[in-house]
């Protein structure tokens, strides 16, 4: 039985690679999240943001973004048998479900390496709450990956496929934003960023990670038996 | 089959419900502030806390289901999920109508155990749509359940988001409530809390009979080559 380890570097490096060589979802996913700023900028008839407002900006457009990547995830293993390959494959179901959310994962860092500065660019006074920032991004992404992967698994095995991911998706995806926005607001405050809730806030999404995690963890199995 | 038992299950839930509102209306005492309007609580609270039992009901199931690849635990999953939405809707209106008595406003943001319910809510209305959009039967049961599990993982999760989020300034409607209830509000409220309990129950029991029936006439009628009447559900498991 091949160990878990390699099989999961396998399928994590196909992905990569694969959407290196293709850039199908990622220029997607940056393009309609800077075009969504500029919706905003007019949208709230403002130029600058600050606190709730930039918050909410940013993780707004961050989820919807990411729903796009998320809805194109298990689309190639779905049109050229990938899951077949890993039902008649001798290693352990779950590799599956942990190499496609470390994709997920980087395909949402690599997101917010390009959008977070131009919005920082587009909309923010001073860049010293970006810092602080990539914490809470970084944990939000884990969820991100951990719910976006086991919904997405579901959905791309049915007929409405993009409908499904986003109405499933976003009602999962609250408490995240919730801590998120939470976090986030203080941190781009006009006078400077300060650390309100912070720790809590951060606890919160790493409770959300753990748990959604093991779940996905727990039930991925029984979704690729046939 | 499942019908055993019905009628005396539906008569306690008639007997608890009138008891509960004649305690409601009778032996309950009016409430300081708020007056008569407080007395919708005995009704919405105890709705709210069947529907969100109902929904983790919903999860245990779904996963004897995911275990045992009984269809049946399926069935039981898909009718105690149903039901709970079915209370929900009354869980949100009476909160609107609470919260328009008593803050002049339909919806408040306020309250953090009402949003994060309409966030539950949304949440498992979205059960049907992703039920019907499986087409292969084994497969829409296996995700049905798995989607009630993760669900029913994200109900507490979401509680506590959502208490997070309120500002700690703002008076909390149940902490004036619950705590230091005189001896006869706690009464009603349990009274109410047993008979929506009942009263779900019974509707689960309901559901499931009917639908065992209809699965039964439907099975003989195939059987007989009779024409089977009416348009099967894509997404009501079957109950043998």
């Amino acid at each position: 039985m091949t160990p878990s380890r390699t099989a999961f570097a396998a399928i994590l490096g196909k992905d990569l690679r694969s959407e290196l060589r293709t850039l199908q979802s990622l220029p997607a996913m940056a393009l309609f999240a800077v075009t969504t700023f500029v919706i905003f900028r007019f949208g709230l008839d403002r130029t600058s943001l600050s606190g709730s407002l930039a918050s909410g900006v940013l993780w707004a457009t961050l989820l919807f973004a990411a729903v796009l990547g998320i809805n194109r995830l298990f689309v190639s293993e779905r049109e050229e048998g990938g899951f077949d390959a890993i039902r008649l494959a001798p290693i352990d179901r779950t590799v599956l479900f942990a190499a496609k959310a470390s994709a997920l994962v980087v395909y949402l860092a690599a997101l917010e390496l390009v959008t977070v500065p131009i919005f920082a660019i587009f909309f923010l006074e001073d860049a010293a709450g970006l810092g602080p920032l990539v914490a809470v991004l970084l944990l939000t992404d884990l969820g991100l990956a951990a719910t976006g992967t086991l919904i997405s698994s579901m959905a791309v095995n049915s007929r409405a496929r993009d409908l499904l991911v986003p109405l499933v998706l976003l009602p999962l995806s609250i408490p995240l934003m919730i801590a998120a926005t939470g976090a986030t607001e203080p941190l781009l405050s006009l006078g400077g960023p300060s650390y309100d809730r912070f720790g809590t806030w951060l606890m919160v999404l790493g409770l959300y990670d753990l748990i959604f995690g093991l779940v996905g963890y727990a039930v991925f199995d029984f979704l690729l038996e046939d | 089959m499942y019908g055993k038992g019905l009628k005396p299950l539906s008569i306690a839930a008639v007997a608890m419900l009138a008891l509960s509102l004649s305690l409601v209306f009778f032996y309950a005492p009016l409430d300081g502030d708020q007056g008569f309007i407080q007395k919708i609580f005995y009704v919405h609270v105890p709705l709210a806390i069947t529907a969100l039992i109902g929904f983790v009901a919903g999860g245990v199931f779904a996963i004897l289901h995911l275990r045992s690849n009984d269809r049946k635990w399926d069935a039981y999953s898909y009718v105690a999920i149903h039901i709970s939405v079915i209370f929900g809707v009354a869980v949100l209106i009476t909160g609107a109508i609470w919260a328009k008595a008593s803050w002049g406003h339909w919806w408040v943001w306020d309250e953090p155990t009402l949003v994060s319910f309409l966030i539950v809510f949304l949440l498992y209305a979205t059960y049907y749509p992703f039920r019907y959009a499986i087409e292969d039967r084994d497969r829409q049961a296996r995700y049905a359940s798995v989607f009630a599990v993760t669900a029913g993982a994200f109900v507490p999760l979401n509680f506590m988001a959502v208490r997070m989020a309120e500002s700690l300034v703002h008076p909390r409607t149940f902490a004036t409530a619950e705590g230091g209830m005189p001896g006869e509000m706690m009464l009603t409220f349990l009274c109410s809390l047993v008979a929506m309990g009942l009263l779900w129950t019974t509707l689960v029991k309901f559901e499931l009979t009917a639908k065992s029936a209809s699965g039964q006439v439907k099975r003989l009628r195939r059987a007989l080559d009779a024409p089977v009447a009416g348009g099967s559900s894509r997404i009501a498991p079957e109950v043998s």
